[in-house]
């Protein structure tokens, strides 16, 4: 150890006989280093030095002192930890007595220099304290040494310190918690960590001010910290056997990590690279990397190549469960609220129509004119039209409930005349939670969806009615949808033989809807 | 029906929002529990509690709150024409999951975000609730992040930053009439508005709380938007001048790009293709130079062609070469503003520098010290031992230091 001391300081020589050429008020300095290490090696004697622990900082602080104050060169200590297997020079025996001070030693460390020793000494190599010594020894003659990071031995000590943040860093991040249970209403936690450099202690306040309002208990090899709620206490090191094996909120974590990954971007090597694989063995979430990473390009050329027709499932993955609101009045209520009159609209907000368990479920476009003086839904031409075809196809009135899409009267005024406008894909969109809602409050076996508008708002996208009419098709919640035209349809043909056949055709579509419903 | 478990909504409405690249939770006050005895504290840095696959960090639970949306915005898998599966969060759902994660240590906070339902006031509403019952109700003191609607009511505005560390309003696309085009509910006027008021309040609550220390916080974090590269035909300078605009009339935090990623259940009105992955890097590789650089846009832009950034080398390489009457440039002599145009050298390089070379006249073995790689710098710099001589003029120049094309592919 005194070899690689004694190494340090030549190339710090050289380092500095190569770059203070050009400052002479600093070459003074230069020449009190080679007086001193000339003294330091003429004593030839080896001092070793046994620190308490490999965290006793404080020790090292102490001893560094009072070896400056006697000025030891640095090849002259052996830096030696309580309990560490026996290394080092057989002619340092035993603790050496360091020498009394020279008379009117100054030591002098720059505050900044302390800080980065003090983070560096919880480095795991063993040659750490005698680095250290090193460098605020030179430091007493070149009080500037840890401004030049051209400096192999700051160089050195600089990397060790940004080792160690970095440990602390992802001690920081990837410690997990386990409950172990409540004590006196505060809830224990429990984690297994094993970090690189001797830091356990060093976390501990972090880990305090974080988790103040809970009991845990940090366990590493090599020490323990726990906190109660009062004080942070250390302890002796453990095994991962002290940690409780799973914790019912892991599921959950494993459920997020899997699901917020975006399987277009994989890239592994930035992610080994932030997370490197000797921490895998304790994070909960490591063992959906590989499976991921494996299925990620397969689910990603799938999403490339899928055709976008629409499906005959749609609605399928509508599947939020459960309705909002108590009753369909408080629907009402909240949903007049919310959807304000906006231009073009009539102030009237026309609810549904029906009996809360319907079977069958319709669904039109908007109120009409009618139905806006009246202040209720199908009571208008079209809907005399609905109930003349409903009871055709033998279906009761008591067991359908009838909606709208839009629940407001889009019109222009023409003279005197209010005409009927069809609401905007967006505005038929901007109600498709409320319906769904209102589905959700009634349960209806079989949806029918009356016209385009009614379509878009039950499927989320356009369907063409000529296509998907005449078949059911599976909705949320068991449910089945059928689409066929809106009544206004039947009511605007122009010739009396296309008016029949148009006619039986909605009947037949009814008549599915009630075979479906019974 | 089958009642969805929290464990299969918190599926439905991460997949939902991870297509939103932000997840920082650096740059907030600092924070601690030792006098409320809550749960919670912020330091200033950030910290990644883990990594996705795609190289990504996860610092935060990001949710949406419901992926229900009354809008159709073109770019996005939770517009009210897509097909996926749907779920809504209640406010104490939301709470709870945060809290149990929390605990764990496996987030730094919260980032939640929502579909439109109902209406966008309502919504916000529901945010604000989930981030006061945090803060008041739990003694949180983790960072939260809350993604505001711009069609809401201002005044809910106002009690968000109230709770939250960070706000923030998604431009989503670099022009209005893109906006118009891909988001016809929204209106590219009014997310400026909003932007401009809350940078406005952000400001504000900051000299307030210089005069008095007990001064009410306003989302301390600042406020950040996302814009997504690819999904329009913009072009990066078209990108990079709306970032510029937003980073000086807004006081933005940042500006987050994010490459369109193929979406289940696709718009017909989109690219079908893999995302532009190196784009978004060049992006955020430009978006760097312009806010600690002390690049303008128009100087980014001579590194490209056509008002796009070139794709092969990294975006300040690429103005060197085009301007190499600038150098060689001594390092021993140059001042900050210089050395910061240097390929190859980053702030904390140049930091390191200027403290090593008043030691004395710095050489190559002393820059090799200081520095990641001298590979790209060498050609433009000169030492008291090195000389680019012709190197520097050398048309073979930009060959050499362009990478190698598979390490261009990302994956």
């Amino acid at each position: 150890m005194g070899g690689a001391a004694s190494s340090l300081n030549r190339h710090a020589e050289l380092v500095s006989a190569s770059t203070l050429q050009s400052v002479p008020s600093v070459r003074e300095e230069e020449w009190t280093l080679k007086q001193v290490q000339g003294d330091g090696t003429k004593g030839g004697e080896l001092l070793r030095i046994t620190l308490a622990s490999e965290t006793d900082i404080a020790g090292w602080r102490d001893k560094a002192r009072a070896l400056l104050a006697a000025e030891v060169a640095p090849d002259r200590v052996i830096w030696d930890v309580e309990g560490r297997a026996a290394t080092g020079d057989l002619l340092a025996q035993g603790d050496g007595a360091i020498p009394p001070p020279m008379p009117g030693a100054k030591l002098r460390i720059a505050k900044e220099l302390l800080t980065t020793i003090e983070t560096a000494l919880l480095h795991r190599d063993e040659e750490r304290f005698a680095l250290a010594y090193d460098i605020v020894f030179r430091a007493q003659r070149q009080p500037k040494l840890h401004r030049n990071p051209a400096d192999s031995g700051i160089k050195r000590l600089n990397a060790y310190a940004k080792s160690v943040r970095r440990d602390i860093h992802k001690m920081h991040a990837f410690v997990r918690f386990r409950k172990v249970g409540e004590q006196a209403a505060r809830e224990r936690f429990v984690a297994w960590f094993e970090p690189d450099h001797h830091i356990t202690e060093a976390v501990a306040p972090f880990f305090r001010n974080r988790f103040t309002g809970m009991d845990w208990l940090i366990v590493t090899p090599e020490a323990s910290i726990a906190w109660d709620g009062k004080a942070l206490a250390t302890g002796p090191g453990g095994s991962r056997a002290d940690v409780p094996g799973e914790d019912a909120v892991e599921g959950e974590w494993r459920a997020y990590y899997g699901h917020i990954f975006n399987p277009a971007r994989l890239k592994m090597d930035a992610m080994r690279a932030e997370m490197p694989v000797k921490y895998w063995k304790n994070l909960p979430e490591a063992e959906l990397i590989a499976p991921l990473a494996r299925s990620s390009a397969g689910r990603t050329q799938q999403m490339l190549e899928e055709k976008k027709a629409p499906g005959l499932f749609v609605g399928e993955t509508q599947i939020e469960a459960k309705p909002e609101f108590g009753s369909l009045e408080e629907l009402y209520e909240a949903m007049a609220k919310a959807d304000l009159p906006r231009k073009g609209f009539s102030d009237r907000f026309i609810p549904g129509a029906g009996p809360v368990g319907a079977p069958l479920f319709f669904v039109g476009e908007q109120p009409g004119d009618v139905e806006d003086q009246e202040g209720r839904a199908f009571v208008g031409p079209a809907g005399q039209l609905l109930d003349t075809a409903l009871e055709k196809a033998g279906i009761d009135r008591d067991r359908a409930f009838v909606t709208n899409a839009v629940k407001r009267f889009r019109f222009q005024q023409r003279g005197k005349r209010r005409i009927h406008q069809t609401p905007t894909a967006g505005e038929i969109d901007m109600h498709r939670w409320w319906l769904d809602q209102e589905r959700l409050l009634v349960e209806p076996k079989v949806i029918v969806a009356l016209g385009s508008s009614a379509a878009r708002a039950l499927a989320g996208k356009p369907l063409k009615i000529a296509q998907w009419r005449g078949q059911p098709l599976d909705y949320a919640g068991d449910a089945k949808l059928v689409v066929t035209v809106h009544p206004s349809f039947l009511l605007r043909l122009p010739d009396e033989e296309g008016k029949r056949i148009e006619r039986e055709k909605f009947v037949r579509d009814l008549e599915l809807a009630r075979e479906l419903a019974a | 029906m089958a009642v969805l478990s929290r464990s299969e909504k918190l599926a439905i409405l991460a997949d939902a929002a991870k297509y939103d690249a932000s997840c920082t939770s650096s740059g907030s006050v600092k924070r601690n529990s030792l006098k409320s005895g809550g749960i919670g504290s912020t330091t200033g840095m950030g910290i990644c509690h883990s990594y996705a696959p795609d190289g990504r960090c996860i610092s935060l639970l990001k949710i949406l709150m419901t992926n229900y949306c009354m809008f159709d915005c073109h770019y996005c898998i939770n517009r009210t024409s897509s097909n996926v599966r749907r779920a809504t969060f209640t406010v104490q759902e939301v709470v709870d999951l945060t809290l149990d994660f929390y605990k764990r240590n496996y987030i730094e906070g919260l980032f939640l975000s929502s579909g439109i339902i109902r209406s966008p006031d309502w919504t916000m509403e529901q945010l604000v609730e989930v981030a006061r019952k945090l803060r008041v109700e739990h003694k949180f003191g983790g960072y939260i992040h809350l993604k505001t609607i711009p069609e809401a009511d201002p005044d809910l505005m106002t009690e968000a930053g109230r709770y939250a560390d960070r706000l923030s309003i998604n431009i989503e696309l670099p022009d209005d009439r893109a906006i118009a085009a891909y988001a016809p509910e929204k209106s590219g006027k009014r997310i400026r508005k909003t932007m401009a008021t809350l940078g406005h309040r952000i400001g504000e609550a900051k000299v307030e709380r210089k005069a008095n220390r007990k001064a009410p916080l306003f989302a301390p974090g600042g406020h950040s938007t996302q814009m997504i590269v690819g999904a329009d035909p913009s072009n990066d300078a078209k990108i990079l001048t709306t970032s510029s605009g937003l980073y000086g009339s807004y006081g933005l935090k940042r500006v987050y790009y994010s490459a369109f990623s193929p979406i289940p259940d696709a718009s017909s009105r989109l690219p079908v293709a893999a995302p532009p992955l190196i784009r978004e890097h060049r992006l955020y590789q430009a978006d760097w130079l312009l806010r600690f650089y002390g690049f303008t846009v128009g100087e980014i832009l001579e590194g490209g062609e056509g008002g796009h950034l070139d794709l092969a080398i990294d975006p300040k390489l690429a103005w060197a070469l085009k301007n190499r009457g600038g150098f060689p440039v001594d390092l021993n002599r140059a001042d900050r503003e210089t050395l910061l145009r240097v390929p190859g050298l980053g702030t904390k390089g140049i930091g390191k520098i200027l403290s090593a070379r008043r030691f004395g006249a710095l050489r190559l073995g002393d820059l090799e010290r200081l520095v990641q790689s001298v590979r790209k710098i060498l050609p433009f710099v000169t030492l008291a031992d090195w000389h680019p001589g012709g190197r520097l003029d050398s048309l073979s120049l930009r060959a050499r230091l362009t990478p190698p094309a598979e390490q261009m592919e990302l994956f």
